[in-house]
């Protein structure tokens, strides 16, 4: 077909598509961005860092971000896009969603925010933009990080922090991208057109393949309660703990370990027995021996040791250390097989 | 009325444009398009990607050429643990040695050059500070060490931050000013290229945020901008081990957010400039400061030794000064980063580290010379043999090394007369005379406000007429902006005892522009620059000097005559 115009007119096309993306790209992630938090409060130990993210949800400085230990001090730090600091305070949290909405301490209205009455749903396949406070990169007036990935899967999650389950019950987008790191709970997915998608969750496993999982809670299923908590109309559930025991943990005879009888408040680790064939009774382990440190915590009584042993991840390796009459013993346990659910 | 003829022309007529419409709905040939040239940038730039290993075949890590005639860039924590000479494959499956340039560690740096062809397909500079967040960009290079071909592996992704910070790895290494990506930087693409969509490098990858998942891609990679890497790279080209800068100062942000002063040393350019604690300041190389970390950022792009432009606030008033920056390290911690045996620390992407027995390829022996304070002072000879070039074409100076008498008159009317001999150095200006020994050497012996113009000639005698024997030591130094501000100048330094000099050449016509004396490292130099040149006694010479020292004009001294004599023929 001989249509000599075609070649200018695509290329003019084309060359319209590509700067019109580009601009329009750039203009949904300075959006976004203005829109997003950085958050600093408790953590800095181990693996507990002390940052996180967050977004603008009113126009008076409510932020919506994951309920984790960053927000275990009365007041922390929210930096915005524009690096100006404030104190901010938790007006809410509903554990159930692993949602906690903080409010800036300021009497300012004219904060740039998100909408959660405009936020959007997204089909796998679908590009997003995913925007968070990740290994805490940006700082001061530093814009968040931002990555590119697909929508995967808009599915039920069954994940775990260590043992410990998540409490969301709802679906999340899964997306292909290693969104979920350090800092980034709390951070937003976005379509490519800037319509929010999504609230980052924390850094979780796949608790059937023990696989990490990046994954966003549509803010469709946070919006409800977002809404209430902002308007002052929320009614808190009675609080559970952080994250609910429904993996079974490991329990000293998942390592073959038999102890003295718990009967007080600090029963010591004393070791009566060893089951045969375990871990404990391959690496020698004998009676008598006393259990004073475990994964390089103190254990100073069998309610200590249970609760290193609760977050312990099987299959894997517990360091432990014991006194043999005047010696000290260090051993490595390994355990192969997750406890079974009831 | 119509006829079935014409509903049967019509319905073929509406079926032959669907079958031309459908197809270009089902792919939008925009999409097409646009792959389709993502493709042929990738063909066309994976033939610059060179894969690194050890001499020995060991190591691994990836490179970028620059230049057709093999010039190639990558991380210093690549080639320092590769040997000084390396094999690189590219991606037509060959092999090819390659020497050690030069290095800078602190800036995860390294300059090599691939040997055995002038003709080395290689990649463009792009400008990294048009880099947008968002922006499609794509690594190149050899992750794992998968390609046994050479061919690059290529990982696409979005710029996910500019201008980012990242903390010191121990005490040398700092990203700083570096671009963050999501394509994914895994171990073995360290060195390698980050190119934007138009195929232009941005970038050297290095460097990735690793935590607990292992040491895998988690979405934050990190490359060092190109530009900070232009800064560099004539230095680099030196073959020596370079090194980045401090101000002098360190800075701290204020409750109201504006940068201040926080420490300086009395001894530096910056004290001597003003700057003091709680001064602000208000922009650093044509940049605005907002942040510490901005400010970190500015300042690790460039060289020790650079002049920056740096603006001031003081009692409300903006004050603009020029600034050399001093050197961020010790000589010895420098050296002793020639081969270093560290391993790589936690948040680099690692290579093995495997020590390779030092095995130098036949026929290139002669392109490897150690000595202290260089990767390779080869390169550096080769770029002193241009330099004499340039002073050839002065004229043939070694019969006048006896006394020099110079007189004219400053631009203020003022007459001058240097007399310049070996034991000593005599000035008349105007009705003041000046003496200055050369066996002790006195800073209060010269001209107040001139910063040293008598060692200064007497530099500039020791250099026409000895050349480079004139000196305790001389070399290429790089490349800086003339006084800041000007155009990019190649530099050569001279050191005659304590005294340093850095003599300044034009780049495009190869000539010497004029040169910085320092008679110690606390004071200001005397700044000469050459306005015109003339012939004296058959030979070339400046004719016209203009003279400064700290910031401020000293003179202007026309010559009129220049009488150089011959050993033996000095007047007693």
């Amino acid at each position: 077909m001989n249509r000599p115009w075609l070649i200018p007119v695509l290329s003019f096309v084309l060359a319209a598509i590509v700067s019109d993306s580009i601009c329009r790209a750039e203009t949904v992630i300075e959006f976004a961005q203005q829109r997003v938090v950085k958050i600093y409060g408790t953590g800095g130990i181990r693996n507990l860092h002390a940052y996180s993210t967050g977004f603008l949800v009113s126009p008076k400085g409510h932020v919506a971000t994951i309920w984790n230990h960053v927000l275990d001090q009365d007041v922390v730090t929210v930096v915005l896009d524009d690096g100006r600091r404030f104190q901010a305070s938790l007006v809410n949290a509903e554990p159930q969603l692993d949602l906690a909405v903080l409010k800036i301490d300021s009497e300012e209205t004219g904060f740039p925010y998100f909408d959660p009455a405009d936020a959007g749903h997204a089909d796998p396949g679908a590009r997003v933009l995913a925007f968070s406070n990740v290994f805490r990169v940006a700082t001061g007036n530093e814009s968040v990080s931002v990555m590119h990935g697909v929508i995967a899967a808009h599915t039920q999650l069954a994940a775990r922090r260590g043992a410990f389950q998540l409490p969301y019950e709802g679906s999340v987008y899964v997306i292909d991208s290693v969104t979920n790191s350090s800092g980034a709970g709390g951070g937003v997915i976005t379509s490519h057109d800037g319509i929010l998608l999504g609230m980052l969750g924390r850094e979780l496993r796949n608790a059937r393949s023990n696989t990490w999982v990046n994954f966003a809670i549509p803010v469709t299923e946070l919006r409800p309660v977002i809404e209430q908590i902002i308007a002052g109309r929320f009614t808190a559930r009675r609080r559970q703990a952080r994250d609910t025991h429904e993996t079974p943990a490991c329990t000293p005879l998942d390592f073959g370990l038999i102890l003295v009888p718990d009967v007080v408040t600090r029963t010591p680790a004393y070791v009566v027995g060893v089951v045969s064939g375990s871990a404990a009774a391959l690496n020698g382990v004998q009676r008598d021996d006393l259990i004073l440190f475990a994964n390089d915590e103190l254990i100073q009584s069998q309610r200590q040791l249970r609760s290193v042993l609760g977050a312990f991840e099987a299959p894997g390796t517990l360091k432990v250390v014991m006194r043999r009459g005047d010696q000290l013993v260090s051993i490595e346990l390994s355990v192969e097989r997750k406890p079974d659910a009831d | 009325m119509v006829t079935p003829r014409e509903i049967l022309l019509t319905a073929s007529f509406v079926v032959l444009v669907l079958a031309d419409i459908v197809p270009v709905r089902a792919v939008d040939p925009a999409v097409l398009q646009a792959q389709q040239r993502r493709v042929e940038v990738m063909a066309r730039v994976s033939r610059s990607v060179v894969a690194i290993f050890g001499s020995g075949g060991a190591g691994g890590g990836s490179g970028v050429l620059i230049s057709p005639d093999g010039f190639a860039l990558s991380n210093f924590h690549v080639t320092s643990s590769s040997g000084d000479f390396m094999k690189c494959g590219l991606d037509d499956g060959r092999l090819y040695d390659a020497v050690i340039v030069g290095t800078d560690p602190t800036g995860d740096v390294a300059l090599l050059k691939l040997l055995g062809r002038d003709d080395f397909p290689f990649a463009r500079m792009g400008d990294s500070d048009r880099l947008r967040v968002g922006e499609w960009v794509f690594a190149m290079g050899n992750p794992f060490l998968l390609a046994t071909d050479f061919s690059p592996t290529v990982t696409y992704g979005i710029v996910s931050g500019t201008h980012r910070y990242q903390y010191p790895a121990g005490t040398f290494l700092e990203y700083t000013d570096c671009i963050q990506v999501d394509a994914s930087i895994n171990p073995g693409n360290s060195g390698g290229p980050l190119f934007n969509s138009a195929g232009e490098l941005v970038g050297i990858n290095g460097r990735g945020s690793f935590e607990k998942r292992g040491r895998v891609n988690i979405g934050a990679g990190y490359a060092i901008s190109i530009n900070q890497i232009r800064n560099f790279l004539d230095h680099l080209r030196s073959g020596r081990i370079v090194d980045h800068a401090s101000l002098g100062a360190t800075v701290r942000t204020e409750d109201d957010g504006s940068i201040v002063i926080d420490r300086v040393l009395q001894n530096s350019e910056a004290w001597r400039r003003g700057l003091r604690e709680g001064t602000e300041i208000v922009s650093f190389a044509g940049r605005g400061i907002r942040s510490v970390n901005q400010f970190k950022n500015i300042l690790g792009i460039f060289p020790a030794g650079w002049r920056l432009p740096l603006t001031l606030r003081r009692s409300g008033e903006l004050h603009d000064v020029l600034i050399r920056l001093r050197s961020l390290h010790h000589e010895s911690e420098l050296r002793s980063q020639r081969n270093p045996q560290r391993q790589p620390r936690r948040g680099r992407t690692p290579v093995p580290r495997k020590r390779d027995a030092p095995e130098i390829p036949k026929g290139f022996r002669s392109m490897l010379v150690r000595k202290d304070g260089y990767a390779n002072y080869y390169f550096n000879e080769l770029e002193q043999q241009q330099f004499h070039k340039i002073i050839d074409k002065f004229g043939d100076y070694e019969p006048v090394r006896g006394t020099w008498i110079i007189t004219g008159q400053t631009t203020d009317n003022r007459a001058f007369e240097f007399v310049l001999a070996d034991e000593g150095l005599g000035l008349t200006l105007g009705n003041r005379d000046y003496y200055q020994s050369l066996k002790e050497v006195r800073i209060d012996a010269e001209p107040p406000g001139s910063g040293g113009i008598m060692l200064s000639f007497h530099q500039l005698r020791l250099l026409l007429t000895r050349r480079a024997d004139g000196f305790t030591e001389f070399y290429y130094l790089g490349s800086e902006p003339l006084d800041g501000i000007g155009r990019r100048v190649d530099v050569y330094v001279s050191l005659d005892a304590a005294i340093e000099t850095r003599w300044f050449v034009d780049r495009e016509n190869r000539t010497l522009l004029g040169f910085d004396t320092r008679i110690d490292d606390d004071r200001d130099e005397c700044e000469i620059r050459f306005d015109e040149f003339d012939e004296f006694g058959g030979r070339q010479f400046p004719s016209v000097l203009r003279v400064r020292h700290a910031a401020r004009q000293f003179a202007v001294f026309r010559i009129e005559v220049s009488d150089m004599r011959a050993i033996g023929a000095d007047v007693k």
